[in-house]
């Protein structure tokens, strides 16, 4: 009885949130919050609001988006179900969304089956090799960032490095990825730590690397961690700089880790963080100022990379929509894998057939905190 | 040498975390056998309303008073609201009622503090002392001494007043404990806004070094209630030690051993302390009433 | 005439299960169909080691990851087909269940909670932190079982969603069946005397210990099963399906349904698996109340729900 009652009860809720015919069902499930908050939270924020925005301005094609956001928590199953939801009971015809390579890789499966297209969020290089007629990334792969990491540091002249890792996806998938670029990037790791997400100390991890002859640091990880291990990487006062991973992409960074600790930090990052120090013939510039004014003032947080990563994934979804004249999920998915020249927060983008990525290494600035504030290495 | 001195300050800062929100659950646990999982709760939002309160002008410390004043409040709330109506229930219950209670306080702090990550100045600066080769930074020392602080404060409390002493008579045998004329209610209603406040007292202590966010409640609450039983429940010795001692063998593991499997170690240690002593370093040992 | 507390759990069970699809607005439906019995068969398993045994654990999700891995592993590495490494993971999980239960289970209360928490810790951190094995926190792809195949192979033509619900619902009809023979068969006479009182039991000469670890193997069983349906199911798994929070899940599951009877149980299912998805409409609140629905019926429905709502009903009645 009960069960049948509260089997209505869903239904109506979802019939409650059922737009009129004529509107564009676009879903999304996101890590608003669980492990992966601190990325999903900004991606949450940038969807709402940015589908407003193209909602007051008249939609696209003259039909209203209807937004059909869930949170999923960072948990694979949860995802899976949501993915079920968004393709069978809201009937979307393309998808934003997968917080994190687990999540994404979990809701693959169900938006191949139902011929959706699916844009995810989430890092991992697997989700795009091999290709997947269907499934399209916007951030730079993990894979990217350690290189761009280890072009520096050799650039620098360091060829050993120690890498001290956070424990979540985030920070294992790019610990991995770093590892095996490492070689044929001609830098070797002579130490690997690990770290749990909410540890709050890693000075028994920096002291091991600092024996270890490391002449340069890497973190890879998310979240307060980072914060942590700059802290502890001052308190040791080790001469090894300290280069921090396109996970710490927000000023908030800063201010957590505390101005004195973060100087000298590096890291890999899209042109969002140092929007005003761009060139003005830069054509990305009014695209990552107006987004970054728009979130500023919308949330009164700091915009991050990761908001970023949606809102490149909604206006790449757009634009497809507004070439493919239809909302056909096939013709959508056709209009996004032709995309060329779109300007986004993390570089241009280009898709083809062979490539669901569309970005070059080019799209990452080497950045630089200097007295509090992040700048572009020459 | 000034290796092992650096891996032990490590588990001297993280240990003093742990027995912080051990020690919180301590008094609830000896008024009312309830372990209260709502415990890391308390020590996000002490955290979290010293951030607020202080971003909105008021000095550090009124802060902090303001936070732990508020926190006790919210401790009496869930035991009038959720604790006392639920008299007689099973523990089982009570576990469910606690863990529903620190949902829902994360939900609230969810909704009214939104999700970013915060942190407010340590209280001595960020200088390290530098011995034998080995830093600690001075918030480490607050809280290391807050744990000791409130470790004698409870032990003085349980031993030498009758409050105290009521605290415990309660735990042993309600219905005796109010034959002799204790105040059950009242003893209940001090517990909780005691351990509430030193829950938020941990968070203002922490935050510093751990920074803190709406969801740090779960972690915490899970290493402290590891620590208290490694210890010995409701023995504010067993909270303290069983702390520290959760703290150095993480970091010696880290150092030592992976730091991939330093948690692990750890509960592999509270595993077989446990079967070899099973009500913990200093627990009491209970006989079942028939 | 009387019916006996098997056939009427099973009479109520199934019609509910196959009638269920008549309301279904759309195949989704039959997606949270299939959760809601994956969870039936694990709080099964938790009505044995609550329920009958009176024993607690936060730590059985631990036994579902080894469940789920083994239908991820065992084909990618030794070729075994992933529905027998589904049979080989709970017997797995059944051996481990033994080799951990004789020590642990001489703990009681939340001695036995923090020692069943540490062990479905150790086996998260493993599932996480072997990266090279499991791909780590990202998780890894699950063979395709081929049962789908099989099933359209003799005329059974079903939507992907269709077809989990259906079979999930027949596992959980076996396993709700077993464990209702069990409550009447003398381990299940003892395993209520123990509950009742350790002492008296042992007085009266039920040999408690080895009670005690029957009802954590079998109820170790029914989570590994739980866990290697998602896997297979899912196609996909990450080392969150032996989270502790699922562990407590579980637990909480049993004890809002009402962990004296199977029925209950699930009922707690199925209210903990719904709710989630009827609470999207208010995202930013859904912890919020769902923390509230907690309290409020452990406080105003102490047996459980459907032990409160069944008196009432009776309560009416008479």
């Amino acid at each position: 009885m009960t069960l049948r009652n509260l089997m209505m009860t869903a239904a109506t809720c979802s019939m409650a949130a059922m737009p009129a015919l004529a509107d564009i069902n676009i879903g999304a499930s996101i890590s608003e919050t669980g492990p992966a908050a601190f990325l999903g939270d900004p991606e949450a924020k940038t969807l709402r609001m940015e589908v407003e925005k193209i909602n007051a301005e008249g939609g696209i094609n003259g039909e209203q988006i209807n937004l059909i956001m869930y949170d999923d928590g960072g948990d694979a199953n949860k995802a899976r179900t949501f993915a079920t939801r968004l393709v069978e009971d809201d009937e979307v015809v393309a998808v934003i969304g997968g917080t994190t390579t687990g999540t994404t890789m979990a809701m693959v499966p169900v938006y191949e089956d139902a011929e959706v297209p699916f844009i995810s969020l989430a890092g991992a290089v697997e989700i795009i090799e091999p290709v997947n007629e269907w499934v399209f990334k916007t951030p730079h792969t993990d894979r990217m960032a350690c290189e761009k990491i280890f072009e520096d540091m050799k650039a620098q002249g360091f060829s050993k490095i120690g890498m001290i890792s956070g424990s979540d996806g985030f920070g294992k998938s790019m610990q991995a990825q770093c590892k095996g670029v490492a070689e044929s990037s001609g830098v070797e790791i002579v130490a690997d730590e690990v770290y749990g997400p909410q540890d709050a100390d890693m000075t028994p991890q920096l002291t091991n690397i600092k024996g270890s002859g490391a002449e340069a640091i890497l973190n890879s990880g998310m979240g307060q961690g980072p914060a942590v291990v700059t802290r502890n990487h001052t308190q040791l006062a080790i001469e090894a700089p300290l280069y921090q991973s396109h996970g710490v992409a927000s000023k908030q960074f800063i201010e957590l880790a505390g101005t004195e600790a973060a100087e000298g930090v590096r890291l890999p990052a899209a042109a969002l963080l140092v929007a005003d120090q761009l060139g003005d013939d830069n054509p990305q510039k009014p695209v990552v100022q107006g987004y970054r004014d728009a979130y500023e003032e919308e949330t009164g947080e700091d915009v991050s990379t990761f908001g970023g990563h949606a809102f490149d994934a909604l206006y790449i979804l757009k634009a497809a929509i507004e070439t493919a004249g239809s909302t056909e999920p096939a013709a959508i998915r056709d209009a996004i894998e032709q995309t060329a020249g779109f300007v986004g927060t993390a570089g241009e983008v280009n898709y083809s057939a062979e490539d669901h990525l569309g970005l070059t290494l080019d799209a990452f600035e080497m950045l630089e905190i200097k007295g509090g504030e992040w700048t572009i290495v020459e | 040498m000034s290796e092992l001195l650096q891996f032990l300050f490590s588990g001297l800062t993280v240990g003093a975390v742990y027995a912080l929100v051990a020690l919180g659950f301590t008094i609830i646990y000896n008024a009312s056998d309830v372990v209260n999982f709502a415990q890391g709760e308390f020590v996000m939002l002490g955290g979290m309303i010293t951030v607020f309160t202080y971003a909105a002008g008021l000095p550090l410390p009124l802060a902090a008073l303001v936070a732990i004043v508020a926190t006790a409040a919210i401790g009496v709330a869930l035991n009038k609201l959720a604790i006392e109506p639920a008299r007689g229930a099973p523990v089982v219950s009570l576990i469910i009622i606690t863990i529903g209670a620190s949902i829902f306080l994360r939900g609230v702090a969810q909704v009214l503090f939104g999700k970013q990550i915060h942190r407010f100045p340590s209280f001595s600066g960020d200088a390290p002392f530098r011995i034998g080769g080995a830093t600690i930074l001075p918030q480490s020392l607050w809280v290391i001494a807050g744990g000791i602080a409130v470790f004698f404060a409870l032990y003085l409390f349980f031993t030498r007043t009758l409050t105290g002493k009521a605290v415990l008579a309660t735990s042993n045998n309600r219905l005796a404990a109010q034959l002799v004329g204790i105040n059950t209610n009242w003893v209940m209603t001090l517990s909780f806004a005691l351990s509430a406040g030193i829950g938020a007292l941990a968070g203002v202590l922490i935050t510093p070094i751990t920074n803190t966010s709406y969801d740090v409640g779960i972690a915490l609450a899970l290493k402290g209630f590891a620590a208290a039983m490694l210890g010995g429940m409701g023995n504010p010795k067993g909270a303290l030690v069983g702390g520290i001692l959760l703290g150095i063998i993480e970091a010696m593991t880290a150092g030592y051993l992976s730091s991939q499997y330093k948690d692990a170690a750890a509960f592999v240690i509270i595993l077989l302390v446990l079967f070899v002593m099973p009500q913990g370093l200093f627990g009491a040992k209970q006989t079942e009433r028939v | 005439m009387r019916l006996s507390h098997k056939s009427a759990t099973l009479l109520v069970l199934i019609p509910l299960i196959v009638l269920a699809p008549i309301f279904f607005p759309s195949s989704f439906y039959y997606r949270v169909g299939s959760l809601i019995f994956i969870n039936g068969l694990a709080v099964t398993g938790m009505v044995i080691l609550i329920g009958y045994a009176g024993q607690i654990s936060l730590g059985h999700a631990g036994f579902a990851g080894i469940g789920a891995y083994s239908c991820a592993l065992m084909p990618v590495h030794w070729g075994i087909p992933p529905v027998l490494a589904a049979v080989l993971g709970a017997a797995i999980s059944a051996v481990l269940a033994w080799l951990v239960g004789r020590p642990i289970l001489r703990l009681k209360g939340y001695y036995l909670a923090v020692a069943t928490l540490g062990f479905g810790i150790l086996v998260y951190m493993v599932l996480t932190n072997e990266t090279w094995l499991t791909g780590g926190p990202d998780g890894m792809t699950v063979t395709d079982s081929g049962l789908r195949d099989l099933a359209e192979s003799v005329g059974i033509d079903l939507k992907n969603s269709q077809f989990w619900y259906w079979l999930c619902a027949i596992v959980l009809v076996v396993g709700v069946w077993l464990a209702l023979n069990l409550q009447d068969s003398p381990t299940g006479r003892a395993l209520r005397a123990v509950h009742g009182s350790e002492v008296a039991a042992r007085t009266v000469g039920v040999d408690v210990a080895k009670y005690k670890l029957q009802a954590f193997v079998i109820s170790a069983v029914y989570a590994s099963a739980a866990g290697s349906m998602v896997a297979l199911q899912n196609e996909f798994v990450t080392p969150d399906v032996a989270g502790y929070m699922h562990s407590i899940e579980w637990v909480t599951m049993t004890v809002l349904g009402g962990a004296g009877s199977v029925l209950g149980a699930i009922f707690g299912a199925v209210i903990l698996t719904t709710l989630p998805q009827v609470l999207t409409a208010f995202a930013e609140y859904e912890q919020l109340l769902l923390g509230l629905i907690m309290m409020l019926v452990m406080i105003f429905m102490r047996d459980g729900l459907l032990p409160s709502i069944m008196k009432r009903i009776r309560g009416k009645d008479e």
